[in-house]
């Protein structure tokens, strides 16, 4: 028997109907109102609620205050037409998650398996649209991967309401392993390897392994070797654990004749090998590379941690899922390092195309499967990183948004998080861990479905509608604030456990089989692991990405307090096997064996590949228009330039403030500015704090790669240097997002940003502590005419920085500060505009990337930062996106007060303004710190002006540009004034 | 079990621990526990920070304390209304000892997410001792999380406000745009419960004026007392800037202090509101 009821809640006077409804106007939908209507449909079978029963849970669930509601009756309305929005089967439901608790709580007893509650919203919709217009704006509430759609037109929802809808999954699979052949010809063995193993239940291919065919030889050899067929659970367990995902492949594999060993030993590890043998006793470093972050010293009790991850692919789907799994997903590689560091920081990219224009681009023929408009991905990838921040208490400070058109079918989306631990907790090093042999696998957190398997390679049409949504996972965030806090805040203390790591990309699969490596064996009983719904096959199970998961190895004299510990935080945790020191990982599943693989095969026995590269076609040159004749309007142009504007739509939306460490924000200044850098302490009563900063350069790839990634290198140190961080201080990551890695002249430009990498780390002396690369960031699909099309990303690599403060008092922001004040350029300014915004502004191609000299400004940066830290500094600011003439406006617009600056050199007066040489600073000081400032600075500081006045004044050879700070305030934050 | 990651900075601290502990609650997405601890430690008063579940098994008696703490945070993601379901949570399982240990010479204080569960709980404002819900905390007016500082200002002196002129320090919440009807204002006013209102830099009413007033609060409320004064409640987080390098503007003011040879303080102006709150138990 099951028993329905529906809850409707409404606010009497809602506040946001306002700006809810101005914003789909703004979407070009021309409506009156637009109501929302929250909705609980409690689903149960073993037994009913009283009506007293029902009213008190609708009590619990509205505010009596502000909101009504209706139990079983629809709710009155005048409206024209109403869309509810409720999730598909099998997706994650948060709302609906808690009104259950809250009900169990009240009623005093659990519901059964099976019961729940499903939450959904209905809209109420004013104003005569066409049916179609009313279509596309339910695609606007609601995306077709996860949500399912309801649209009534008034009087089809009469009296009666909407129908009530119960998202039941319902499988009918068989749960149990399958054996498969692989003594087959090479045409098929690539079908496998490419679109998968055939599900014997349905016919249907399961979905890509991504598996080559020299892969799939050395799996059929190894099965060969011991008399039996694979069965479907470890050739899916093989593919995860190779995937490109995992073992980096492009970046691990030899390339062209001089690098045997890869671009990822031969230029990321060798640079930080070489540095921290060359500091010797002064190496920041603790651990490097081998862990879910990488970590430094903070100071003589703790260390710090940082990782920055992609999450695309998801993100170009479903932009706020996507991006809420990418920050959880990031977080919990905090949570996984060493015995468990507590996020502290979170840090945000987007690389989108212009959220203005609404390409034409399709994921099928016949204009079938749009792609999302920028701007909804815009939005969705600025909400999802936002909540999951927001939700789990960490403060996102640091990011930046870049803009540019070849994002458009595959936005970037960066998440990073910089975590705390002690160093010890006074008998063992915190950062090291082990698993031991008899140690007990202990999963925690949410339950396992069939989220994320295969990533997103499953399209939306194979989907019946009962179907679990697989492509895209939703995170919880509060599932796994929980899971985090019983981990950092106690039961690391308490030495509970010997290891943890996240399970992210594979699932248990991977996460299992890797720490294992730590005692060399594991035994999975997979039908311990506890699922959102029954019937899933074992290889489901093992390689599911159900997201708020982590793995830990439990000694069996901590198990019951740890066990009793997670229930008394309402976190669930499951014994599913033990590790071993058998060398194999073994895998049951209803008493049968299911999987039995060395672990060296598994990790190791994947076939070496060498790859080559050939240059890419050099890029043309256009010739450039002549200097402008009204500079003062080109600078406001280049202010309002969305790469250049103010983006702080965004940073207030961020909680950047919790955890009470906030010291320089996302916006400076009395006419906030958003910097290139925040500071924020992580240890209260500490004077010291993190920096945080980074630099990217998308547009200089194509251009000179090698040139790009040294200017990427140079522009995350800079940053943190204007702060006061001396250069002996700081650690970078690097993130690569590449397109078409297979195509030699792609990875020509991979392997020269590879070497701009090693240049730049030793060059500067700071060590890459974690990196992560996605190499096929393409979109493929259909024009309105059905053309071919593929849009690549342009070559991509982000990378950040973090510093540790020494004493944060001593920082600077990068505001002016006092009229009197004088104004130093740090750095000589070359004619050097190619790829810049400038040339982007103009749409002129080619010319010249900036080049450095790094010994150079390795000089300049020790001076400078130690000029800030002897107070003789008021303002710091680098040179970057947008050159001398931005960097000037955005410390004058945060400060609100003027600049007379005089630059000198015969260069074409924009080339002087615009050129993005890098090095550079603005620096403002107190008139009295003159002296002492230029001894400190050296020959690297030259004297241009004075703070002064209500306008900014650049005069140069033949010409001048004066506009008022308030022109220029209006002009920096008008292109996002409407987000 | 009490939660110590980070040992408390004592050394900041110049004053001397009052006997009386504080209880600040935790669990299910709260998360600004650890500052609050830290804000109360250096004005002199010891916390536990204790998991709600904790108190529910008898592990730790709310009776045993004097302050009672909802910090700030996420409760339940803020899914069904923020604050509600924690309330719930609290209502549900920890009513009988909540209301003991009102009936005592305690306070309570509650702050972002803590003033959303107070405002369910019906503990502010609580007319003549009746736990009703008589205001709420409704999503702000422009639909979406907002975090930046704000100046807010006592609108009438308290055990709370005493001494203070201005706090300055963050908002960050969705949901605090302050409501209620027309009489329950009245009564507020009337009866002198209004703590804190949202103000311009230089105090001048923020009149429901963005960014002033962040959310389009009634009276531009950004914080009240119950009726008998015990109970505080706010949207703001003081507790989130403590020291001087925690305000938005210090790098400006010290340059200004610098210039005129003054000495640059240590410590926030916010800090006074805690500094009352351990005078209270001392």
């Amino acid at each position: 028997m099951a028993y329905v009821h529906r809850i409707e809640v409404r606010y009497k006077n809602d506040p946001r109907l306002t700006v809810r409804t101005n914003r789909i106007r703004s979407l070009g939908f021309p409506i009156e109102e637009l109501h929302v209507i929250d909705i609980y449909t409690v689903y149960t079978t073993s037994c009913d609620f009283s009506p007293e029963e029902l009213r008190e849970i609708g009590i619990q669930l509205a505010n009596p205050v502000v909101q009504t509601f209706t139990v079983d009756k629809a709710t009155v309305a005048f409206f024209d037409s109403a869309i509810e929005v409720g999730f598909l089967p099998g997706v994650t439901d948060n709302v609906g998650t808690t009104a259950r608790q809250t009900i169990e709580d009240y009623i005093k007893r659990k519901f059964e398996p099976g019961e729940a509650v499903y939450s959904s919203q209905l809209f109420f919709v004013t104003g005569k649209l066409s049916p179609d217009a009313l279509q596309n704006l339910a695609t606007t509430l609601a995306n077709p991967l996860i949500h399912r759609v309801h649209i009534k037109s008034r009087a089809e929802y009469g009296t009666k309401g909407m129908d009530v809808v119960i998202p039941l999954v319902d499988l009918h699979e068989l749960p149990a392993a399958e054996l498969v052949s692989l003594d087959l010809d090479d045409p098929d063995l690539i079908r496998i390897g490419k679109e998968g193993i055939v599900d014997s239940e349905t016919g249907q291919r399961r979905g890509p392994l991504a598996l080559d065919l020299a892969q799939l030889h050395a799996i059929r050899d190894y099965f060969a070797t011991k008399g039996r067929k694979p069965t479907d659970i470890e050739i899916e367990s093989l593919a995860q654990t190779w995937s490109e995902h995992c073992k980096h492949t492009i970046f691990a594999s030899p390339l062209d004749d001089d690098m045997p060993k890869g671009l990822y030993k031969t230029c990321i590890q060798a640079a930080t090998n070489r540095i921290r043998q060359e500091r010797g006793d002064k190496d920041i470093c603790l651990s490097v590379f081998s862990d879910n972050s990488g970590g430094i010293i903070f100071d003589d009790q703790y260390l710090v941690t940082h990782k920055v991850e992609t999450h695309n692919s998801p993100s170009a789907l479903d932009p706020f899922g996507g991006a809420l799994t990418g920050i959880v997903g990031v977080n919990r590689d905090t949570i996984g390092f060493g015995l468990g560091a507590k996020p502290c920081i979170n840090i945000y990219g987007f690389c989108v195309g212009d959220p203005e224009k609404s390409p034409a681009l399709f994921r099928g023929k016949d204009k079938s499967n749009p792609i999302l408009s920028p701007r909804r991905i815009l939005d969705g990838v600025v909400s999802g990183v936002g909540v999951g921040g927001n939700c789990s208490g960490i403060p996102t400070p640091q990011g930046f948004v870049w803009f540019d058109d070849r994002y458009v079918g595959k936005p970037l989306v960066f998440a990073g998080t910089v975590g705390i631990m002690p160093r010890t907790d006074g008998s063992r090093n915190l950062h090291e861990k082990q698993a031991q042999p008899g140690d007990h696998i202990v999963m925690v957190g949410g339950r396992v479905g069939k989220d994320g398997i295969h990533g997103a390679t499953f399209s939306s049409e194979a989907l019946d509608p009962g179907s679990p949504v697989t492509a895209v996972q939703i995170g919880d965030p509060i599932t796994q604030k929980k899971v985090s806090d019983v981990i950092v805040k106690e039961a690391r203390d308490l030495g509970l456990y010997h290891s943890i790591t996240d399970n992210g990309a594979g699932g248990i699969s991977c996460s299992v089989a890797e720490m294992a490596k730590e005692c060399n064996g594991c035994h999975v009983f997979l039908d311990k692991v506890p699922l959102k719904y029954p019937g899933m096959a074992p290889w489901e199970i093992w390689i599911s990405e159900s997201q708020e998961r982590m793995t830990l190895a439990v000694p069996p004299e901590k198990l019951d307090e740890f066990m009793s510990l997670l229930r008394r935080r309402e976190v669930e945790g499951t014994v599913i096997g033990e590790f071993t020191n058998s060398g194999r990982c073994v895998v049951e599943f209803n008493g049968a064996v299911v999987m039995d693989i060395e672990l060296s095969f598994l990790h190791d026995g994947l076939p070496v590949k060498h790859l080559r590269t050939t240059p890419p076609a050099p890029v043309s040159t256009t010739p450039v228009p002549p200097c402008p004749d009204n500079l003062d309007e080109m600078v406001k142009e280049m202010l309002s330039r969305k790469n250049i504007c103010s983006k702080e739509f965004i940073s207030l939306q961020y909680d950047h403030t919790v955890q009470g460490g906030h010291v320089l924000g996302p916006v400076q200044g009395t006419g906030r500015v958003q910097g290139m850098a925040t500071l924020t302490k992580v240890v209260p009563g500490s004077k010291k704090g993190v920096g945080l900063s980074q630099g990217i350069f998308p547009s200089y790839s194509e251009i000179d790669s090698y040139r790009m990634a040294v200017a990427c290198i140079d522009t995350a140190i800079r940053g943190l240097i204007a702060l006061g961080i001396p250069l002996e201080a700081i650690a970078i990551l690097d993130n690569f997002c590449w397109c078409s890695s297979d195509d030699p002249g792609r990875l020509s430009q991979l392997r020269h940003a590879a070497i701009g990498c090693y240049d730049g780390a030793t060059g500067f002396e700071t060590p890459f502590i974690s990196g992560k690369d996605s190499m096929f960031n393409d979109f493929s699909g259909y024009d309105e005419q059905n053309n071919r099309v593929k849009v690549s990303v342009p070559p991509t690599l982000l990378v950040s920085s973090i510093g540790i403060h020494p004493d944060v008092t001593k920082a600077v922001s990068l505001d002016a500060k006092v009229e009197g004040d004088l104004v130093y350029l740090i750095g000589e300014t070359r004619e050097e505009c190619g790829g810049s915004e400038y040339f982007a502004h103009l749409g002129c191609s080619g010319g010249t990337v900036p080049d450095i000299d790094i010994a150079a400004m390795k000089a300049r940066y020790k001076r400078l930062s130690n000029a800030i830290l002897h107070d003789l500094v008021a303002s710091a600011f680098p040179v970057t996106h947008g050159g001398l003439a931005i960097a000037l406006a955005k410390v004058a617009i945060a400060g609100r007060i003027g600049m007379d600056v005089t630059i000198s050199g015969d260069m074409r007066p924009d080339y002087s303004l615009f050129s993005e040489t890098l090095g550079r600073f603005i620096v403002t000081i107190a008139p009295d710190k003159k002296r002492s400032f230029e001894l400190a600075m050296g020959y690297d500081a030259f004297l241009i002006g004075r703070v002064t006045g209500k306008s900014l004044q650049i005069t140069g050879k033949g010409f001048r540009v004066a506009v008022p700070v308030s022109d220029l305030e209006t002009a920096y934050k008008k292109p996002f004034g409407g987000y | 079990m009490t939660q110590a990651v980070f040992s408390s900075s004592t050394k900041v601290s110049g004053e001397e621990l009052i006997p009386d502990k504080a209880l600040i609650m935790s669990g299910y997405g709260i998360n600004s526990e650890m500052e609050t601890k830290e804000a109360l430690l250096r004005a002199g008063m010891d916390a536990d920070i204790v998991h709600i579940n904790d108190l529910i098994d008898r592990k730790f008696r709310m009776t045993d304390y004097r302050l009672l703490v909802f910090p700030g945070g996420f409760s339940y993601g803020d899914d069904t209304g923020a604050g509600n379901a924690y309330a719930n949570r609290v209502r549900n399982n920890l009513w009988n000892d909540l209301t003991e240990f009102l009936e005592e010479d305690n306070l309570v204080l509650g702050i972002c997410n803590g003033f959303q569960i107070l405002a369910n709980l019906g503990l502010v404002p609580a007319f003549d001792k009746q736990y009703n819900r008589d205001i709420a905390l409704m999503p702000n007016r422009k639909g979406v999380l907002e975090c930046r500082y704000v100046t807010i200002k006592p609108a009438f002196e308290n055990l709370w406000t005493k001494g203070i002129e201005r706090i300055v320090c963050p908002v960050s919440h969705g949901e605090g745009n302050f409501s209620c009807s027309p009489e329950v204002l009245k009564r507020l006013k009337s009866q002198k419960m209004i703590a804190f209102t949202y103000c311009r830099e230089d105090l001048r009413p923020a009149d429901g004026e963005y960014p002033f007033n962040p959310n389009g609060s009634t009276a531009d409320i950004a914080g009240i007392t119950s009726a008998d004064g015990k109970v505080l409640a706010m949207m703001p987080h003081p507790e989130r800037a403590m020291e001087f390098v925690n305000q938005y503007d210090w790098t400006l003011q010290k340059e200004i202090l610098k210039r005129k040879q003054l000495p640059v303080p240590s410590e926030s102006i916010n800090m006074r509101l805690f500094r009352n709150i351990v005078d209270y138990f001392r």
